[in-house]
Parts: structure tokens; sequence; C-alpha cells
């Protein structure tokens, strides 16, 4: 067979491989439903380079498989290919073409990247704050209230304000495609435009210690009137003064809270902290082998000093040891704000208290 | 019997890990006994304590092994002959459990090592694959499930370098026409210390684990179980190896190369070692620094990454992948050489572009310096940085196209075998696989798509791909072809097709398998999944296909360990390759060569009638 018949061979089955990859991958690398504006230029970009996988994957393989069946020697055949060293020319093409292409590519990425976090009009900001293993949400230009899901209002860009209080975590809505990392001690950003109602998961995408697979969080799209509503009804909650210490104590502990919950379940399930499921008045087993009554005392200390007594089975420097500090800060904000002294630590004791 | 167990147990090995242990005891005491003189108790498992321990027992198992023996006595004077050939009344195979400097002993003694930690590193892989394969937490709680995955990821790399150590030390003296390495006791040195520093890692899974897989990001990595110090350390032990072995390398392949062998005249393989080394040997330092400062600040309350204490946590992160990307052309480098070594030797043609292909290792090398951040797309890099780090990240492709391109180049019009043989099979494979690797990479390279992909299973299914198609088929290839000029037996042919034919389409599977999971919202280093995205059934098809990977390889190690005593001697150069190393008798002799070669033509010369790469030296009449 003659170069040019190789050649024309090539190309049939290098565009038959490519068109036949790409219509596969509509399977094997299928999306998620895109729900953001955001994922409009980047679900253009996917599909190029689903283009250009396809192309590149089909190009090598058929060019190598091609090879070894039309270039097959006898088992005897000993003797040798033909003396050619390499082409200069084809070695300049196959250095330079590529170059321009990948230029190309970083050109439009960059071009996309802009369109995605640039600033645009009628923007919401929304603080995001992640800790192990608990997300929570507030949102300053509503009443500062908080929420334990993400609730977002359709068609406008949220700017996500977000701060991680003890080690790195990422936001991460795979519908919404866009991902950015929590960081201690900075802030960082990131803009959603929803664009289709629905009920989404946020799960954490930066290992953040033990529990980091169960580090999730409702989101919920819905529309302006719905969002109206649901901000109405949050900040109609009732005031601290107007509820008892065992509601408080509940409030406290949710995500909204302090996210207690996110290490201590309240229906006896094991986890990374004591379950508070009858912890109160129970003789508690300590690691250095002695045993404690669970009264209001030890409960304070092991909030407020958590590594003072750690109980059997369980590791220490887990539990943030300044709640003292969250407390007190919470405490002063909410008393100016509504004049009530309150008492966070009796709070969560009459809480766990109900918790038989 | 008792005899080979008395032989063993006087062995450096073990000698070497009785030390390490012992010294780890007394340097735990050490620090008790500090303590207890000011009146402080001593916390069973207290880690300031712990991790001098573990720091001296590196110390104790070379002392105790004796691999710094020579050099102490050098200290006061002493000179210490270079010992060859067994120890005087015992066997020869028990060079191989001792501080033996020849090179080939010592590529042994790496390439066997390699083996066991891979063994090691892909049954933690299994056990966490199996309670992957379906939603719901099976057999594993979260905590296991982290420490597994961090072994997994750390252990693995330990293998990887233990690898490309074999494959450097056995076959660039070979392929130079040198005798040994440049320094054959600094060589020792390298190979031994990589040992403790794998023990002080599975140590640590053994004292509470840790949850940071094998990145340890700060500020998890202040807050995690006691397990991480010593993966710290070790990590840290394990680059004195990296950093030892490629100056040992660099400084052979620059001097002690045979007459004629010009730059442009060495095998692939020496090019693909040399660039590997010059990223060993200028990177890993800045791991080291990285590492350092986290146990510091765990240990000695230093500050440098707790915002809190007015640390920054980023600063970690471009410490670690300044080593840590570039360290990843230290894997495939070789493995990418062992491809251009053995792919002229079947096709019987020259290497396509010769001269290209080896400075595209130098330019791959070159490239890998200044893309580091890209791992850190998402961290919140202003765009003025993650744009650049976009553009010299796409520019990876380049050098990388140019080896494919050569690649088939090379095969056109070649002389295909009809039936290949097993080495030649896993060379294509590795093509196919290292492909993959290859075009999934642009897609992260584009900062919007990687915005969606960053920390999810396309990332795992990419870097498997790019680590089995640029180190592990490219290893095993290497294993089979020159297993005769090791053994000097051939491996059993039907054995090594069938390792072949199952882990080809098993890995497929697990790599666009992981990929797929990880485009539909599956997160990485997660021990569950929630059944509604979709990716059940995707899950236990990568666990099965783990399953079947794991399988072949033991059907390879099976063969090369049967063969060595069943299988009949093999031929001298069974592949008919030019190389010189093919050219004298299997197994190689102690010293190599015994009449030195030079070199009179182009390595991959094939097709060109009566030429030749080398030729016997023979020296020149004496006086007249």
């Amino acid at each position: 067979m003659g170069r040019f018949k190789h050649f024309i061979n090539i190309i049939i089955l290098v565009a038959l491989s490519t068109v036949g990859l790409r219509f596969l991958f509509e399977y094997i690398f299928a999306l998620p439903i895109a729900a953001s504006a955001e994922a409009g230029p980047i679900d253009t970009l996917f599909d190029f380079h689903y283009w250009m996988i396809a192309l590149l994957f089909s190009l090598i393989m058929v060019l190598m498989i091609y090879a070894v069946f039309a270039f097959r020697r006898a088992d005897d055949d000993e003797t040798d290919g033909p003396h050619i060293h390499g082409n200069k020319k084809l070695e300049i093409a196959w250095t330079i073409v590529p170059t321009f292409f990948v230029i190309g590519l970083g050109i439009w990425g960059a071009i996309a990247l802009n369109e995605i976090t640039r600033p645009k009009q009628g923007e919401m900001v929304v603080d995001v704050i992640g800790k192990q293993w608990v997300w929570s949400f507030k949102y300053p230009e509503q009443d500062s209230i908080t929420s334990g899901e993400l609730v977002l209002p359709i068609n406008r860009t949220i700017v996500l304000k977000m701060n991680a209080e003890d080690v790195i975590h990422s936001f991460w809505v795979p519908e919404f495609r866009v991902k950015q990392d929590l960081v201690p001690g900075r802030e960082t950003t990131l803009r959603i435009t929803p664009t289709m109602a629905g009920n989404y998961r946020l799960r954490c995408a930066e290992i953040c210690g033990l529990n980091h697979t169960l580090m999730e969080a409702d989101v919920r799209v819905v529309s302006a009137e719905e969002f109206q509503a649901w901000v109405d009804e949050k900040s109609a909650a009732p005031a601290f003064a107007d509820m008892t210490p065992e509601e408080r104590g509940a409030y406290w502990a949710s995500a909204e809270g302090f996210g207690c919950v996110a290490c201590h379940s309240q229906d006896g399930t094991p986890s990374v902290g004591p379950t508070w499921k009858g912890l109160y008045a129970h003789e508690a087993q300590l690691a250095d082998g002695s045993t404690v009554s669970v009264d209001d005392e030890y409960i304070a200390t092991a909030v407020h000093d958590p590594n003072a007594q750690i109980v059997a089975g369980f590791n220490p420097n887990i539990m943030p040891q300044n709640y003292v500090e969250q407390f007190t800060a919470r405490e002063q904000e909410i008393g100016e704000a509504e004049a009530i002294e309150l008492d966070i630590t009796a709070d969560l004791i009459a809480f766990i208290k109900t918790l038989q | 019997m008792f005899r080979t167990l008395r032989i063993l147990l006087s062995s450096a090995l073990v000698k070497g890990i009785v030390g390490q242990y012992v010294a780890w005891a007394l340097g735990y005491g050490f620090i008790a006994m500090l303590r207890s003189f000011r009146g402080q108790p001593t916390p069973w498992l207290y880690e300031p304590a712990i991790a001098f321990g573990a720091l001296m027992s590196v110390l104790g198992f070379l002392l105790a092994a004796g691999v710094l023996t020579d050099w102490l006595k050098w200290i006061v004077g002493k000179r210490t002959p270079l010992v060859h050939g067994a120890p005087e009344g015992k066997p020869e195979w028990s060079r191989y459990f001792n501080v033996d400097y020849n090179h080939k002993v010592i590529g042994i003694q790496y390439g066997i090592t390699s083996l066991l930690v891979l063994l090691v590193g892909g049954l933690f892989a299994i056990i966490f694959r199996i309670e992957l394969a379906h939603p719901g937490m099976q057999w594993l709680t979260n905590d296991q499930f982290n420490t597994l995955f961090s072994a997994h990821g750390i252990v693995m790399i330990a293998s990887i370098l233990l690898g490309v150590g074999a494959m450097v030390n056995y076959l660039v003296p070979l392929m130079i026409g040198a005798s040994d390495m440049a320094f054959p006791r600094l060589n020792a040195f390298s190979f031994w210390v990589a040992i403790p520093s794998v023990f002080l890692i599975l140590t640590g899974m053994a004292v509470g684990g840790w949850d940071t897989g094998w990145v340890g990001y700060s500020t998890l990595s202040l807050r995690a179980p006691l397990g991480i110090v010593l993966f710290l350390l070790g990590f840290w032990v394990n680059g004195f190896s990296s950093i030892a072995s490629s100056i040992n390398m660099l400084v052979t392949a620059t001097t002690m190369r045979a007459k004629g062998m010009t730059l442009f005249r060495m095998p692939i393989v020496v090019w693909g070692a040399a660039a590997a080394s010059i990223i060993q040997l200028t990177a890993t330092q800045t791991v080291g620094v990285a590492l350092t400062m986290t146990v510091a600040e765990r240990i000695l309350g230093l500050n440098f990454f707790d915002p809190s204490g007015g640390g920054n946590p980023i600063l970690y992160q471009h410490l670690f992948w300044f080593y840590s990307h570039p360290v990843v052309y230290v894997f495939v480098l070789p493995g990418l050489a062992v491809i251009s070594e053995l792919l002229p030797v079947f096709v019987r043609k020259p290497l396509f572009g010769y001269r290209w292909v080896a400075l595209s290792s130098l330019g791959i090398a070159l490239v890998g310096f200044l893309v580091w951040a890209h791992h850190m797309f998402t961290s919140g890099m202003a765009d003025a940085l993650r744009v650049p780090f976009m553009f010299s990240t796409m520019m990876v492709a380049i050098p990388t196209g140019v080896k494919f391109f050569s690649w088939v180049a090379t095969m056109w019009e070649g002389k295909i075998p009809r039936n290949p043989p097993t080495p030649f099979l896993f060379v294509l494979g590795a093509i196919s696989i290292f492909l993959i690797g290859g075009v999934t990479g642009p897609i992260l390279g584009t900062i919007p798509t990687n915005l969606h992909l960053h920390d999810s299973y396309w990332i795992v299914g990419h870097f498997h791909a790019t680590m089995f198609g640029g180190y592990i088929f490219p290893f095993f290839a290497a294993l089979y072809y020159w297993y005769p000029k090791i053994s000097g037996r051939m491996y059993k042919e039907s054995l090594g097709k069938l390792h072949f034919w199952l882990m080809l389409p098993a890995f497929w599977v697990m790599s666009i398998g992981q990929m797929s999971v990880g485009l539909l919202g599956m997160r990485r280093r997660v021990a569950d999944y929630d059944a509604a995205l979709g990716i059940t059934t995707t899950q236990l098809l990568v666990t099965l296909a783990a399953l079947v990977i794991g399988w072949s390889v033991l059907i390879m190690l099976y063969n090369f360990i049967s063969s060595a005593r069943t299988q009949p001697a093999a031929d001298i150069n069974p592949w008919r390759s030019r190389s010189p190393e093919w050219q004298i008798p299997s197994p190689v002799p102690e010293f190599n060569y015994n009449v030195p070669f030079e070199v009179v033509g182009e390595p991959y010369d094939y097709g060109l009638a009566d030429s030749a790469y080398t030729r016997d030296l023979v020296p020149a009449p004496s006086g007249d």
C-alpha cells in the first residue's frame, strides 16, 4: 500500500473515531444539569474540550493501532525497518501547532473566567461560614438572618463572601459548576447566579478532617417572592427573650447557632463526640479511667475546656477550644440588640436535659 | 533451614529494623526523662517524645544496619576497602539483605522493595475501594477511611520513587559503560534511608492515623491526630533518599560515560533519568521546608500557617506544590524514557526525532517548575495570578505532545511483531493510558472548567492515568524487558500476556469510571456518597476493576518468582537490542564490562546496515 492510501485511511478512521467518541461522551462524561448562569460559558468550554479529547485520543490511538496491523512482520522476519531518523519539518510542525493551539485555549479560558467572576448588576451578598463539619449562612442585606440551609432567589447574582473558622473547606454545588475554597484567616468570594429553581446539595470538596464526607447543606433556589416570604418568616422568628432556655439551647446547637449537631447526635447515633441523648445525669467513663457524673458543672467544663475531661473512646483536640470567646461575643451582640442577658452555656445545658 | 534463618536474622535489614525501634524507645525515654527532671509526667503517646524518637529511630536504623559505618571510620582516619561480592562464608542471595555497594545489587534492592511497598499501598486502595463499591458505610469508619486513603497516596509515592531508583541504579551505569555509580556508599545510603521512612509512615497509621490526605494541608495538619507527625517525618526523611540519589546519578552520567558517548549519543533512558534527577535535586528541599514548618508549628509552637497567630495557610500550599508538582515528572520521565528506549527495539526502526525527544524531557522538567499553582486554582488566588499559571500549565502539552508524535512516527512503517512479546504490549498499553492522562489534562488547565473538576474524582482518574501510563506500565515493561538480563532466565510469556490483558482493560474501566463519577459530583477523599448522584453502578465497576488490577500484579510477581527457578536460561540478547548491556552475559558480571567499550554510532540506528552503537575498546598498543 502506498503512503497516500494509508493517509486517506487514517483520516477516515480518525474522523469516525472522533465523532463516535464525542457521541459516547454524552453518556460516560455527562455533566449534571446546569442551574446557574456561570455554567453557560463553562459548559461551552467543556463541549470544546470534549471535542479535543475525542480528536487527540483518536489521532494517536488510530495511528498506533493502525501501525500495529498495517506494519506487522512475520515471526521469522528478522530484517529491520527503514532507517528513518526523523523529519525536521514534521517535528517543527508538531511543536509549533500545539503551541498556538494551547495559547488560544488559554485566551478562551481567560475570557470565560472573566465572564464568570466579574461583578454584575443587582448583586446580593450572602456570608458563608464553614467549620468542621457544618455550613451556616448569614444574609447581611436581610436583617442579618442566619440559616443552616442556603436559600437563594432565582436569576440574581449572589456574591458569596466565605470564611472558614478552623480549616480549609470548599464550596461546591455541582449544578452551579463553580467551586471556591474557604480559607481560615482570609475572606474568599464566589459569584453564583442561579437560573433554575430546585433543591440542590452543597458538599465540602476539600478534605477537612474526620467527618469531611458528612459536611453538607441543603441549597434551595426559589422565586423572588418565595425568597421574600422565607426572609419574612425568618425575621419574624421569636425574639430570644420570648423563647424558653430549652428552645434557645436547641437553636444554639443547630447549624445556625454553633453547629454542635455536627459532632453530637441527639438520637443516640455514635459520632465524633458523645451523643447528647441520655447524656445528662449518667455516669461517664473518662479516658483516664475515672468516672464522672454528668451534671451542670461537668457540661460547662466540657464546653469551655473540652480537653480537660475526655470521655473514653473519643479523641482530644477535635472540639474547638474557644467557645468561651465565641459565646461571649454572641451574648454581647444579641444582648445589645435585644436588651437581654443571655447565658448560652446554661441554655445548652437546659436543652441537653430534655434529651432523655 | 536454620542457616538461612540465621543469615536472615543477622542481616542489615533485620538489624536495622531492631535498631530503629530500640532507638525510638530511647529517644522517647530521653524526652520523658527530661520532663521527669522538671516533675512533669509524660502521657502515653506524648507527641514531642514520639517525634523526637522518630528522628532518632532513623539514625538508629542506619547505624544498626551499618549504612554509616564506612563514613564513621573515615572520620577517625581508618581506611575502608570497597568490598565486592557476598560477605565471606555467606551465600550470594544474602547480599540483597545487607548493605552492598554494587549498583546492580542496589538496583534490585530498590526494585523488590518498590514492589513490596506497591503491594502495601495497593492493598490500602483495595480496602477503601471495597467500602466505596456501594453507598453507605459498610466496613470502615470515617477515621479508618481517611487514614487509608492518606496512606495510600504517600506509600504509593514512596513505591514509585523506589521504582525509579531501581531503574536508574540498575540501568544507567550499564548503559553508559561505567562499572558502578560514582559514589557507591552514597548510593547504598540513598536506598537504605528510604526503608525507615516507610516504617515511620506505617507506624503513623498505627498510632492514630491522620486525615489530611498525602498533601497535609495546613491548618488541618495542625489539628490532625498524632499519626500525621510520623507521616510528615517519614516524607521528610524520604527526601534525603531523593536528593542523595539524584546527586549520584548526575555525577555518574556527567563524568563516567564511555569514550565517544556524547550527550546526543546517550541512551534515552539516561536523558530521562538526568531530567528527573535535576528536578529531585532542586525541588525536594521546598517540600522539606514545608514539612519541617508544619512539624515545628505542631511541636515547637512556632507559627507559620495558623492565621490566629498571624500565619498563612496558603503559604504551605505554595511550598508544597513547588515540589509536588515537579515530582510528578520525576515519576513519569524515566517511564516515558523506557517507552522511547523499547519502541525502536521492537519495531526495528530508529527513535523518530531522537534529539527532540531527549530535549523534550528537559523541556517538561523546566515547564514543570512553572505550573505549581494550578493545584490551587480554587484556593482564592487573584485572577492576576491564576491566569498566568493557566498559560504555563497549557505549555506542558507541547513537550508531551512531542513524545506522543515521535512514538507513533517511530512505529510508522516499522517491523512490528505479529505476536507482540509482553514488554512491547506494556509499552503500547502505556502509550494508550498516558494518552488518557494527557488528553484529560488541558480541561483541568483552563480555569473555568477546573472550577467544576477541582477536587472531584475527575482529578483522581486523570492522575491515576498519568501515573499508570507514565510510570506503572513502563515500569512493568522494563521489568519484563530486563528480567532476562537481571535473572539470566526468561519469564513465562503466557503469564505475562495474561497479566497485560487483565490489567489494561481493567485500568481503562477504572480511570474512565473515576472521571465519569467526578463529573457528576463525586468529591475526592470522601468515605461515602449519595446514591442520588446516580453513580452507584460506576463505583461498583471501578472497585471491580481495581480488584482485577490487584490480582494481575500478583500474577506478575508469581511469574517472576517461579520463572527464576524453572525457566531455561535466556539468550544473551533476546530482543536483538543495540544497547551495550545486551552484549554481555546475563546476569551481568560484578564489574559489568570486562572489556570497556567505546561508542562508534547512534544508539537507535536500527535498519542501518553494518552499523553498531558500541564496540570493544581495544587498548592502544603499549610502547613500541
